[in-house]
């Protein structure tokens, strides 16, 4: 299956910015779908940003995160080729993990 | 305060857990003026884990004293960039950025949203205080972003019209 993680992270000397979409219904519980029944809410809490075993970004997050959540954030200390790790869990327990590499 | 450093995670985690219960248990009972030193490390502690308690309260204010403890300052160091009107609050593009130094987290609140607290992100050390999100805003709301630096509180507002909501997208 294809990740649900796209990360760009691009080193500039020595600070690398991270670019990062999720597909994800974030859902927030509070939208009636066709029948006026409300979609159960189904979001994602916590985004963790790994570099060296060492977690650079974490993100928690309630249900007002948009759709297919974007998040762009910068750190110090990694050089091209470094690998970052990233990984999410929603509130439903489904998890999802990939490694990127810094260029 | 370094908190994130996270050269050693789980054990710090463990031991930041404990020595935060100890000091929360230190605020309750000697109050802040003797208990203030450890303030710090009890808030590092309790913001490790998803703070649950916050994001679902109602109310901005509330919201910012569930995942805190207390209020923040307005400061003119924070660069707040959002829409003066968003014409799909599914997707509003929110970034912010600050002078300040020693941060190790930020926050962002809609206090007109179902529930205020939207995101709250920690920033370890090494990692540059400026971040883009995109939010959902149910209607015309401030949007306050709480920033954390050297162990207090300063904020930044600014109000997004918002012309057609987007509390689900």
């Amino acid at each position: 299956m294809a990740s649900s993680i796209r990360v760009r992270a691009i080193a500039n000397g020595d600070i690398t910015e991270v670019q990062t979409l999720i597909q994800h219904p974030m859902d927030s519980g509070f939208i009636k779908d066709d029948k006026g029944e409300f979609i159960p809410a189904h979001y994602i809490r916590e985004l963790t940003f790994e570099h060296n075993g060492k977690a650079v970004f974490v993100a928690d997050w309630g249900t007002a995160v948009s759709k297919d959540p974007y998040v762009k954030f910068a750190f110090k200390g990694a050089a091209k080729g470094d690998e970052l790790k990233v990984s999410w869990i929603d509130n439903k327990g489904e998890t999802d993990t990939a490694t990127f590499k810094v260029q | 305060m370094t908190t994130f450093d996270g050269d050693l995670p789980v054990t710090r985690r463990l031991v930041l857990r404990g020595a935060g219960s100890v000091a929360l248990a230190g605020l309750g009972i000697a109050g802040l003026g003797i208990a203030s030193f450890h303030a710090p490390e009890a808030l590092a502690a309790a913001n490790d884990k998803y703070p649950e308690d916050a994001f679902k309260q109602k109310d901005g204010t509330e919201a910012i004293k569930r995942l805190y403890g207390r209020p923040a300052e307005p400061s003119d160091k924070i660069k707040l960039d959002a829409p003066e009107i968003a014409e799909n609050g599914a997707v509003v593009p929110i970034s912010v950025s600050t002078s300040l130094t020693d941060i190790t987290s930020i926050a962002f609140v809609v206090p007109e949203n179902p529930n205020a607290l939207a995101a709250y992100y920690k920033i370890p050390q090494g990692t540059l205080p400026s971040i883009a999100n995109r939010l959902k805003m149910a209607k015309t709301s401030n949007i306050i972003v709480i920033v954390e630096s050297g162990g207090k509180l300063f904020s930044a507002t600014k109000e997004v019209k918002v012309t057609v909501g987007g509390c689900g997208g």
